[in-house]
């Protein structure tokens, strides 16, 4: 397209850049014309990374856009990604384990009952420290709570933790104890009732930005988050709960790996482009990382319901895949954001084409 | 006006904002000095970049105005950029007023020889948006609609959750790495309380950066892109004009001569929460899901 443009020489960061003609491979999707010095060095760099897709099929053919010399449109996140990512995966973690943990009382499995609930505490406080570490003002964490605001997913979800945190410790507290089980069984339903709302509204939270990867996943997401909060705390109660009780997390462990790595599927095949951080660099290796643990960790899960002596550690080996499995998709899913807001092709060429559809509708 | 006849006040303040002609613009980058100084805003890097003149980069966290050099080279061949020309201007040169020269393509200097360099420069700032994504996500309530429409970071609420960074559509707002919390633009909130045109426009040699009630500024935008268009310069164009854009319009908007996304800005940016009824409803979905799945896997034997 504007490759043979892109060959004239200009003055660059690098130095003088020298006509280079057909030094690169007619570009197959995207195109940043060449603006001059500009747009240029954009198209350099853009271009460059692109190359590195090794042939990824077209997805936005034909969409001619510059750059401000590369640069992102964006400002990136300032999150780190271990505490945003680790607030990601416990609040899964937690959510999903209060309602193994309510299921096991249903039953009667004190032992997985135990393990779930103290399971879901632990991760409660771990995952607000992990958030309150992460403000650039930690001491006031307790300004989320001046003002109730649905169009801040994260001042409803400090809401939400404020509520749902006492009641998983109530209910882990009184498991561990075995005394005031009054208390513990309002905990127990309270952390049930809320657990579903913290594993899925981190999705929000993610989506409720204009980068590219996350904001265009805003369907699946959710559906992503809660699978893979199923999966961890599945794979906790295989881990913690003796081989008689691990039936209720078994079932959640892989019913939720399958979910979230079905629902990912989904996902990076209607963002296509947008989707590309799904696929490719530090973020795809997360990505394919968590979706290796979470097939071998199912694997291993339903192998260990059959009758033999390598059943415990099996179960065990398993649960540990899964919850390492939802770990690294979480990183992932953090990391794809990032990458996708440092790169101004997924910001701009989305917006070119929306802009060309609707002029073509004209 | 309907964004400040929701407010409280009996007679609402009509809403201030800026109009941005890139046409004028000469790049002395007064703005972005007249910014630092008023408002106390820390030095933001002090790097040599070789993008231009543009060694401030961008919007950020301790840059509130950025001006933009672009150079498109229209011709083939690279050319020797030479030193400016000293003495008097072509008696073509704004003869009219318009400050459009027939002879020139639009925007800076035409550089003659074996090749042909035009040069834009564009001063970048907050868009005060409409439908601000910034304000929508913030969960202190740190940023707020001030009564002039402008939005406002208050940095004694502000805790640096970092949660409207990756929310803006144009990479406004950042966060202060010693500081911890988020800044930007505050269309000197202050000098407008007693009367005053913000700094950068005060200081903005050319009026390329103009200060007003928004009303009057698009009626403004409006002729001068006419203006240009009569004067064969067809690329000129208005951006962030629309109130029906993404955003509900922007409260500081341009007037640009390329593409937008030449000058780092996005084509067409949407404010996030647009979608977030939808986000709401499918993880209330996604939650009922996991409910469902959980009641389902207690409901098999034991093993």
């Amino acid at each position: 397209m504007s490759d043979q443009s892109g060959n004239e020489s200009g003055v660059t960061r690098e130095g003088l850049e020298h006509p280079r003609p057909g030094r690169e491979a007619p570009a197959d999707d995207l195109t940043v014309r060449r603006r001059g010095g500009a747009g240029g060095r954009g198209r350099g760099r853009g271009g460059g990374r692109r190359r590195r897709g090794r042939g990824e099929r077209a997805m936005v053919p034909d969409v001619e856009f510059g750059s401000y010399y590369g640069k992102p449109v964006l400002n990136k996140p300032v999150w780190s990604a271990p505490d945003i990512a680790g607030y990601l995966f416990l609040g899964g973690l937690a959510g999903a384990s209060s309602l193994i943990g309510a299921a096991a009382d249903a039953r009667g499995e004190d032992r997985l009952a135990r393990v779930s609930k103290t399971g879901a505490a632990a991760a409660a406080v771990l995952s607000l420290s992990a958030l309150v570490h992460d403000l650039g003002r930690p001491m006031r964490f307790l300004n989320m709570l001046r003002v109730v605001k649905v169009t801040s997913p994260m001042n409803l979800g400090a809401w939400l933790l404020s509520a749902y945190a006492p009641a998983a410790l109530a209910a882990a507290g009184a498991a561990l104890t075995g005394r005031f089980r009054p208390v513990g069984v309002a905990g127990t339903v309270g952390a049930a009732a809320l657990g579903p709302a913290v594993a899925s509204y981190t999705a929000v939270l993610l989506s409720d930005t204009a980068v590219p990867a996350w904001h265009d996943a805003h369907r699946e997401m959710p559906f992503v988050f809660v699978g893979s909060g199923a999966m961890a705390a599945g794979g906790l109660g295989l881990l913690g709960a003796p081989v008689a009780q691990q039936g209720v997390p078994r079932r959640a462990g892989v019913l939720g790996a399958a979910t979230e790595v079905g629902c990912l599927k989904l996902l990076e095949h209607r963002l296509g482009f947008v989707g590309e951080p799904y696929r490719q660099g530090r973020s795809g290796r997360w990505m394919k990382a968590g979706e290796g643990l979470a097939l071998a960790g199912s694997a291993l899960a339903l192998l260990s319901r059959g009758e033999g002596c390598g059943r415990r550690t099996a179960g065990a080996v398993g649960g540990a895949m899964l919850l390492a499995g939802s770990a690294c998709t979480r990183l992932g899913v953090f990391a794809a954001g990032v990458a996708s807001a440092e790169d101004p092709r997924y910001t701009v060429g989305p917006q070119r084409e929306r802009l060309q559809r609707r002029g073509a509708e004209r | 006006m309907g964004l400040l006849s929701e407010s409280e006040y009996d007679a609402p303040l009509p809403r201030m904002g800026f109009f941005t002609d890139t046409s004028v613009c000469i790049g002395c980058k007064a703005c972005e000095v007249a910014c630092k100084e008023w408002n106390h805003v820390p030095e933001d890097g002090l790097d040599f970049t070789g993008m231009s003149y543009d060694n401030t980069q961008g919007l950020g966290a301790d840059s509130w105005r950025h001006v933009a050099f672009i150079e498109n080279r229209t011709g083939a061949t690279p050319v020797d950029l030479g030193m400016p020309q000293v003495g008097a201007p072509d008696a073509a040169d704004g003869a009219d007023g318009s400050g459009v020269r027939p002879d020139l393509p639009p925007g800076g200097d035409l550089i003659d020889g074996e090749g042909k360099l035009q040069w834009l420069m564009a001063s970048d700032v907050c868009k005060h948006c409409t439908h601000a994504a910034c304000l929508d996500v913030c969960p202190t309530g740190s940023l707020f609609r001030t009564e002039f429409g402008t939005v406002v970071v208050q940095e004694d609420i502000c805790n640096g959750c970092g949660y409207c960074i990756p929310a803006c559509p144009y990479g406004v707002i950042d966060q202060r790495k010693d500081d911890g919390r988020a800044w930007k633009c505050t269309l000197c909130y202050d000098r407008l309380g007693v009367g005053m045109e913000p700094a950068c426009a005060k200081a903005c040699p050319t009026d390329s950066i103009q200060f007003g009630p928004l009303d009057e500024l698009r009626e403004r935008a409006q002729a001068r892109v006419e203006q240009l268009h009569e004067k064969g310069v067809d690329v000129a164009r208005l951006y962030g004009h629309d109130p029906d854009d993404g955003v509900g319009g922007d409260g500081a908007f341009f007037l640009l001569l390329d593409e937008p996304e030449t000058y780092g800005l996005p084509p067409d940016p949407v404010v996030t929460t647009r979608d977030l009824p939808v986000m709401w409803r499918q993880a209330g979905l996604a939650a009922l899901a996991l409910a469902a799945g959980v009641v389902a896997a207690a409901f098999g034997r034991k093993s």
